[in-house]
């Protein structure tokens, strides 16, 4: 994204550049900076090249008669021209006024896993700096106490599970308070990692009596290790045991065999491979490819308190997946994130994660690009489907509206406008089928896909 | 005679650490088999996998790696990586106020509850029941009425000190010796006087030593407050190493939790022989 760049340098491509925009390139970029970049020009300059930006954009859809335009008449010229019939300055100030941050100073809690990559690339990358934005990002110890803490408003916003803020706006395992969800954080990046001992326990048939871990009970990692045990004819709730365990512990569970294997968030999982104790059986990309799995989530009440922050932080959390989506960044990324102020990890190991070549336990290296990927639309079909997995395994009783419930917390429609103002392009729609283990899932329908699961709790 | 005890202790204590030290070298030098892996395969893989080196550290890890620490004990890398003497300034921060408030509410109250036989008989169930509470279990009650993570840990520091001053108090003020009481009270002594000139001193090893144990408890107590509410302290740095399965600097931490411990013991032992009288 290079919507901070100056509009009117003929050499500029509009459409790629560096992070911070103050490079011609992402190498450039790299050279110059290691791994931080501070935006030098003033707020307004920055507005004022947004704006110019989307004009210059809006005017000249094909790059290469921009670049044309302004060889032949210049910069100054193309301005003074483009202020003639576009009043700039005006447009400039309106934008200004939308953007200014009514709170600068935030604070966002994360768990260290590569799930939270967008929201902790963004500080030490400069992403929210480059919105306006003094972000803290803060680890913590556990799903349960970055629940409390952004319900305590010491965070402002977190990264969050993403059946969490259903969860929460539901009032299940906690008071009901209204969350909603601006963007997804990763895609796929889980993964079923089992004891070493159980390598040639490969068929999910012969796992009758296992120990399983799960990071929450709210979790799509919950979910999705229930479905697979399902699919393939076990009971998750009378067959296998389930466990909640913080990630951190899991590895060390394994390797005391205290647990048979687990379906853990990532860098959890190569990091049980990278330490020999564990290996992997299935990436959960297997299960659903593009699967969400965390989520970007701030309460109501910040949102209405302080409307600026939260697009501003959105921005840059949508404008930080973006970067993490191209597969040529991952690398500098795990550098960027690896240090014990963020995850706190080996960088070999986040490598693995983020590239997709990784070691899998069994004396084998394998590739898989889309191992994690990175895409922030929050569609709301998302959020039905978590909804009838809720239902299945009773964590909500009685009727639900999902729709009602999904539009609430999903705000895909403000993040579709988000992204459009940002050059980007969101979906059309907000609602999306797709097939989990080959079982088609309609939205439209979520009751008749709750009754066609055989196995489920018995309500 | 006495010193020459002294030193021969000195020596046996030398003796065992170098015992010890030794053990756990050689304990964790062993190697593993180890599973040949293709280059390509095994530059993915760690050293535990790779050379079977075992997955405990050795001392001379341990050493490496707090000789690291002790050079530069105050660096400041961002909220979430700071200095072992940054982590260990704000878990004390955190015992003194809680401590501190413990001491304030103990004391007073432990003399009122010890003046009167009734309120020391009626408050007993409650101490007795409150008294064996862990910490952790407070902490998510206190996370989410306070609804502030520092002061829930402060809050949990002053509840878990409390119990141990109070009871000390309570017991130490019952049985100050009635010939003194008597005596002051011949003489016409008042209650506040009576109070701190003869109960008090007469009671104030007893209190101490409540105070003694419950310093020890405080310092209990933060490593588990701090490891489940995170942010800053020495438990927060156990945490997070833990988190990146960094055996050697969580054994750093237990070395500086107890070297810590010990010291603030100490004082507090100090005051108690301050105070100490011959009968």
């Amino acid at each position: 994204m290079s919507t901070f760049d100056n509009p009117f340098d003929p050499d500029r491509n509009l459409r790629a550049g560096c992070v911070c925009g103050q490079h011609q390139s992402a190498a450039e970029h790299e050279q110059a900076t290691a791994l931080r970049c501070d935006p030098v020009e003033s707020e307004e300059k920055r507005y004022e090249g947004v704006v110019a930006s989307a004009v210059m954009r809006a005017m000249f859809p094909q790059d290469v008669a921009r670049r044309a335009f302004l060889k032949s008449v210049g910069a100054s010229t193309a301005l003074a021209a483009l202020s003639q019939f576009f009043p700039l300055k005006t447009a400039t100030e309106v934008f200004a006024q939308a953007g200014a941050p009514e709170k600068k100073d935030l604070k966002v809690g994360f768990i260290p896993i590569t799930c939270a990559t967008p929201i902790i690339m963004a500080a030490p990358m400069g992403f929210y700096a480059k919105h306006g934005l003094n972000v803290e990002v803060v680890k913590t110890a556990g799903w349960a106490v970055i629940r409390d803490k952004t319900i305590n408003k010491e965070y402002d916003a977190a990264h969050m599970l993403a059946p969490m803020p259903i969860a929460i706006s539901l009032g299940l395992g906690a008071n009901a308070i209204p969350f909603a969800v601006p963007a997804i954080e990763n895609i796929n990046g889980q993964g079923i990692v089992l004891a070493t001992k159980h390598k040639d326990k490969r068929d999910p048939k012969d796992w009758k009596g296992l120990k399983f871990a799960i990071p929450f009970d709210y979790s799509m990692h919950n979910y999705l290790l229930r479905y697979y045990l399902a699919e393939h004819g076990l009971d998750p709730d009378t067959d296998v045991q389930l466990r909640s365990v913080p990630p951190p512990e899991m590895v060390a569970n394994l390797r005391a065999d205290n647990i048979d294997g687990f379906l853990a968030p990532d860098n959890i999982c190569q990091r049980a491979i990278y330490d020999g104790v564990g290996f992997m059986h299935l990436l959960s990309k297997e299960i659903w490819d593009g699967h969400p799995c965390c989520s970007f989530a701030a309460s109501r009440e910040f949102i209405t308190a302080a409307p600026n922050s939260f697009a501003a932080l959105t921005r840059a959390i949508v404008d930080a997946t973006a970067y993490a989506s191209k597969a040529e960044n991952r690398k500098q990324i795990a550098e960027a994130i690896a240090p014990a102020n963020y995850i706190n990890a080996p960088v070999t190991v986040l490598e693995q994660v983020l590239t997709g070549t990784y070691a899998d336990g069994l004396g084998g290296v394998k590739t898989d690009a889309k191992r994690v990927d990175f895409d922030p639309f929050p569609w709301q079909s998302f959020a039905v489907w978590m909804l009838t997995q809720m239902k299945r395994w009773g964590q909500i009783k009685g009727d639900v509206d999902y729709k009602a419930v999904a539009e609430q917390v999903y705000l895909a429609t403000d993040t579709k406008k988000l992204m459009t103002e940002m050059g980007l392009s969101p979906p059309a729609s907000s609602y999306k089928s797709f097939a989990v283990m080959g079982k088609n899932f309609d939205p439209a329908k979520p009751e008749d896909y709750v009754a066609s699961f055989k196995i489920r709790k018995q309500s | 005679m006495n010193s020459s005890l002294r030193l021969r202790a000195g020596l046996v204590s030398i003796a065992l650490l170098a015992a010890f030290l030794g053990i756990w070298h050689l304990a964790t030098r062993s190697t593993a088999p180890v599973a040949t892996m293709s280059p390509e395969y095994a530059k993915l893989m760690g050293l535990t996998a790779t050379q079977g080196k075992s997955a405990m550290p050795g001392p001379l890890d341990v050493g490496a790696k707090l000789w690291e620490h002790l050079k530069r004990p105050f660096y400041d890398n961002g909220p979430n990586d700071k200095g072992l003497g940054i982590q260990l300034a704000y878990s004390i921060a955190r015992v003194g106020t809680g401590y501190l408030l413990a001491v304030l509410v103990a004391i007073p109250l432990g003399f009122l509850i010890g003046m009167s036989p009734l309120l020391s008989k009626a408050l007993d169930p409650f101490i007795q029941v409150l008294k064996p509470i862990s910490p952790l279990a407070w902490m998510p009650l206190a996370l989410y009425t306070i609804k502030d993570s520092s002061v829930s840990a402060i809050f949990v520091i002053f509840i878990c000190s409390i119990w141990p001053m109070l009871l000390n108090t309570v017991f130490g003020v019952a049985s100050v010796r009635k010939e003194w009481i008597n005596v002051a009270r011949t003489l016409e002594v008042g209650t506040v006087r009576r109070a701190f000139t003869v109960i008090l001193p007469a009671a104030a090893p007893t209190i101490l030593t409540g105070m003694r144990i419950s310093i020890g408890i405080a310092w209990l107590v933060i490593v588990a407050a701090e490891m489940l509410v995170g942010g800053t302290g020495i438990g927060y740095f156990v945490w997070n190493e833990w988190n990146n399965l960094s055996i050697t600097n969580v054994i750093i931490a237990i070395l500086l939790i107890g070297i810590v411990g010990m010291l603030l013991d100490q004082i507090l032992a100090r005051f108690t022989r301050m105070v100490t009288f011959p009968e």
